[in-house]
């Protein structure tokens, strides 16, 4: 049964908020590094730069 | 699959790439249960329903222990193992366990305000988390601040092994000094004087904040293998373009050699 959170909701609320923030943070931070790091990867893949094995730098075999 | 299999950085990628949907999926689904079973926990006798921080403290604090501790068996496998993931682990998981000891911290604050009547107390419980933290961004700095990621790993390596002193001193602090923060009720000798009421949730969000972790830091380390990828195209091109203009350069220089022998 969901209770009432009494006097002290603004701290039960801003200690969750912050941990929804932080942790949304550190995801977007993740998957935008992500996205920038493969996009440079395929960049110099367009300009002929393979890495030593030959692969693509981007490939995941 | 071997440790020496998951050595090679575009394994790694592979096994990850099938991983990561698996983790993140396993994630949200605990931390939905878990926060639903935060909020339908009952009051506290003394704290009221400021019992509800600690489903987020305590799992935030824990954690924020347990990612030194990654990083200082990472730091082990960069110095003694030369393993080529571990300095990578080590790097990927700072800012995440810097995220978490900031939690740590704010969520206590918040939570100390109404029941200790004070945001903050130089106790030392909370100094030697704050010290954690700063140890964290130190680590964070240092890897920035050295271009080379193996002469940055080695110091790395060093200062991690070094900060992992503060892990039994945070953890026994309560125990060693008189302090405000209160003794463990959860992991101690003769079980956990926690009710099933608190202790249910409590257990959920911890493992649900762990899984957290372990799906970032994946990601994290599938970005740093990336990012090394990138770093080390960088520099061939770089390398290409110097030597093909020092050729530039000396077919120049035979030309107008050439020309001049000819006059």
């Amino acid at each position: 049964m969901m209770t009432s959170l009494g006097p002290y909701a603004s701290f039960i609320v801003t200690s969750y908020a912050a941990a929804a923030l932080v942790v949304a943070i550190l995801i977007g931070w993740i998957v935008l590094d992500y996205r920038s790091q493969t996009r440079r990867l395929r960049e110099l893949d367009r300009s002929g730069l393979t890495r030593r094995s030959g692969r693509s730098a981007t490939d995941t075999p | 699959m071997t440790l020496i299999d998951l050595a090679n950085p575009t394994r790694f990628l592979a096994l990850t790439a099938r991983a990561l949907p698996w983790f993140a999926a396993a994630t949200g689904i605990l931390l939905a249960i878990g926060l639903y079973q935060s909020a339908c926990a009952p009051d506290d006798y003394q704290q009221g329903a400021t019992v509800k921080i600690m489903f987020i403290h305590v799992p935030n604090a824990w954690l924020s222990m347990f990612v030194w501790g990654v990083m200082s068996i990472a730091s082990l496998g960069t110095l003694v193992w030369r393993h080529p993931l571990a300095d990578v682990a080590a790097k990927a998981a700072a800012p995440i366990g810097a995220a978490f000891t900031f939690l740590a911290l704010l969520t206590g604050s918040l939570w100390g305000r109404p029941m200790w009547g004070t945001y903050w107390e130089w106790d030392a419980r909370l100094t030697s988390v704050l010290i954690l933290f700063l140890m964290y961004l130190g680590l964070m700095a240092l890897w920035r601040a050295v271009d080379d990621p193996s002469r940055a790993a080695r110091a790395a390596a060093v200062l991690t092994l070094v900060g992992a002193i503060n892990l039994p001193i945070i953890k026994f602090s309560v125990d060693w000094w008189n302090t405000l923060h209160q003794p463990a009720s959860v992991m101690r000798m003769g079980g956990s004087s926690l009710d099933r009421s608190f202790l249910i949730p409590l257990l959920l969000m911890a493992i649900a904040f762990t899984l957290l972790f372990v799906t970032l830091h994946i990601a994290a380390m599938r970005n740093e293998i990336l990012r090394r990828r990138v770093r080390s195209l960088q520099m061939m091109q770089a390398s290409r373009i110097a030597f093909s203009s020092e050729m530039g350069a000396g077919s120049r220089e035979g030309n107008a050699s050439n020309e001049a022998g000819a006059a």
